[in-house]
């Protein structure tokens, strides 16, 4: 598999956190094994048998929005190479929480934890945290992807150039390795043949896989997925799905994605968060989730939505 | 009648004369305006108070007083306080860059922040630094939508020009009237400058409007050739982009 374009360069792999964690992580064994991706489908998909510091870890976070509170004191966690989906009705803090992760929204309070170093805080000497700096959130952003519901891909450069961009001008790589990553990732999401399309002649869920490709070309270890079939027409959707249950099938990648999309919730997830008013009201296995329901707001709304 | 044309042609090489220092005023012009409305119109959406607070001073300082009093200065009451005498046409030059800059930065405020924040969020989620984001996703889209109101503000600096005439550059206006003072053809003198303005405003258009094309055409909106020919910005109607990622 010399060639595949889901690879890790080498050495970008962050290891396990660094020595001196801090008081408030999780207190993990720090293995420096690699973390192995197989495993994520096995028992340990238990929270509370983590043999690693958890990918991600949302410690307290909070979310106002003067005095609506968008996300009450949140805590949960992702484990590396996991997969987890947010489900919940509108207004519960889904996107939010992708939002906060891309640093595209500000803390209210809380931290949150991102391979053991805090996403969008700093280390003061003093041990504390302070605000990060537009320096320390690029350092933090790059462990993150993020594909949108819009697709957002840039209507000034055609196909190839949307996936080019950012590995050129944020990782500093050769234009020509660049490219050749980039007709790999197209290969792959099935549009190689339309390299040198330019945006607007995709249909929506061409595009989509043109945003997805763009996402995995930074090499993320973290891809959030918000709501990316909500905008596609209905037979579109499928060909989308399908291609996000391969990527969580054949890489090690941690996802989180919010999907209204229950069946492909229940198909990749090891993990489900049901939210609800900004709070986790349930979580467990999709087996849990979708057929022994303990909360009576996801009874609520499974029944709405399946 | 034949007298003014008889003068004209005497004198051919002295309108085509006046014709290159207009010409040469309102290029050099726009470009100084252009330079300074891209400086201004940044420092407008700096995060830093102070910045913006410079911008919307120059900008209010340049907008708020007259081209004629600013041309006057210039010309006038700047060697008086410097020992200086500036050229004519350099002093046109300044004060039709600084007027035309300061409304000039209010359009590439605007065409910036007509470009939806979802192509700023996927700007940062893919990890452009500030600079990137607005050099290579920000600013080739913003450009687009500037154009037309920089046609506006491109024909109306060309029709500022005639103000040369009052600090005596030999411009298109300064020798026609010459002309005119000679045969005392009014009539006549008067329509030949419309005449010789329309057109000059009429050729800048189409040539903006070829540029606003091809910026389009970059953002994959292709527009048809008889767009080329209109006189007026359609911006408003028209430039609603169908871009992907426009709504968020």
């Amino acid at each position: 598999m010399a060639t595949d374009p889901l690879e890790k360069t080498p050495g970008s792999t962050p290891g396990s956190a660094p020595p001196g964690a801090p008081a408030g992580a999780a207190p993990a064994a720090d293995s420096p094994s690699p973390s192995a991706p197989a495993a994520t489908a096995t028992a340990d998909a238990v929270p509370g048998q983590r043999s690693d510091t958890p990918m991600i870890r949302f410690e307290q976070v909070e979310k106002r929005y003067g005095d609506h509170v968008v996300l009450d004191k949140l805590d949960f966690e992702v484990r590396r190479g996991e997969h987890v989906t947010l489900i919940g009705p509108s207004g519960s803090g889904k996107t939010t929480i992708l939002r906060l992760l891309m640093t595209l929204e500000r803390l209210s309070g809380g931290v949150i934890w991102v391979g053991g170093e805090p996403l969008s805080h700093a280390r003061t000497p003093g041990g504390g945290l302070k605000p990060a700096t537009e320096k320390q959130l690029r350092a933090s952003r790059r462990k993150i992807g993020m594909v949108f519901q819009q697709f957002n891909l840039f209507p000034n450069m055609n196909v190839l150039r949307n996936i080019t961009e950012a590995p050129i001008s944020v990782l500093g790589l050769e234009r020509d390795e660049a490219e050749a990553r980039a007709r790999e990732l197209l290969e792959l999401v099935g549009l190689g043949d339309r390299v040198d399309a330019h945006p607007t002649q995709l249909s929506g869920g061409q595009q989509q896989r043109v945003a997805i490709a763009r996402a995995l070309a930074m090499r993320p270890d973290v891809l959030l997925l918000d709501e990316v079939t909500s905008a596609l027409d209905p037979e579109l959707v499928a060909g989308v799905l399908d291609l996000l249950r391969q990527i969580a099938h054949d890489t090690d990648i941690t996802m989180l994605c919010v999907t209204h999309e229950m069946s492909f919730a229940r198909d990749v997830s090891d993990q489900v968060l049901m939210f609800d008013a900004g709070r986790i009201v349930e979580q467990g296995t999709p087996e849990k989730i979708f057929t022994a329901p303990e909360h009576r707001r996801t009874r609520e709304f499974l029944n709405a939505v399946l | 009648m034949n007298t003014f044309f008889t003068a004209f042609l005497d004198n051919l090489p002295q309108v085509l004369s006046g014709l290159g220092v207009t010409a040469e005023s309102t290029v050099l012009g726009a470009l100084v305006a252009g330079v300074l409305a891209f400086v201004l119109g940044l420092m407008a959406g700096h995060r830093n108070i102070v910045v913006r607070g410079v911008s919307r001073t120059v900008v209010e300082f340049f907008r708020g007083t007259s081209l004629y009093v600013q041309l006057f200065w210039l010309y006038f009451a700047l060697p008086l306080l410097t020992g200086y005498q500036l050229s004519a046409l350099f002093c046109g030059v300044v004060a039709f860059g600084l007027n035309f800059g300061a409304y000039g930065s209010e359009v590439v405020r605007g065409g910036i922040s007509a470009v939806p924040r979802a192509q700023w969020e996927a700007a940062v989620a893919l990890n452009l630094s500030p600079y990137q984001r607005m050099r290579r996703v920000i600013l080739p889209q913003a450009l687009a939508q500037m154009i037309p109101s920089f046609t506006n503000l491109l024909i109306q600096l060309l029709k500022a020009t005639p103000l040369l005439w009052l600090i005596s550059a030999a411009d298109l206006m300064t020798v026609i009237q010459q002309l005119r003072d000679r045969t005392g053809e009014s009539l006549v003198a008067y329509l030949t400058l419309l005449v010789f303005y329309f057109v000059l405003a009429y050729v800048l258009t189409l040539l903006m409007n070829l540029l606003e094309r091809a910026a389009k055409a970059r953002l994959g909106e292709h527009t048809g050739t008889r767009g080329l020919l209109r006189s007026r910005s359609a911006a408003a109607a028209e430039s609603v982009p169908v871009v992907p990622g426009g709504a968020s």
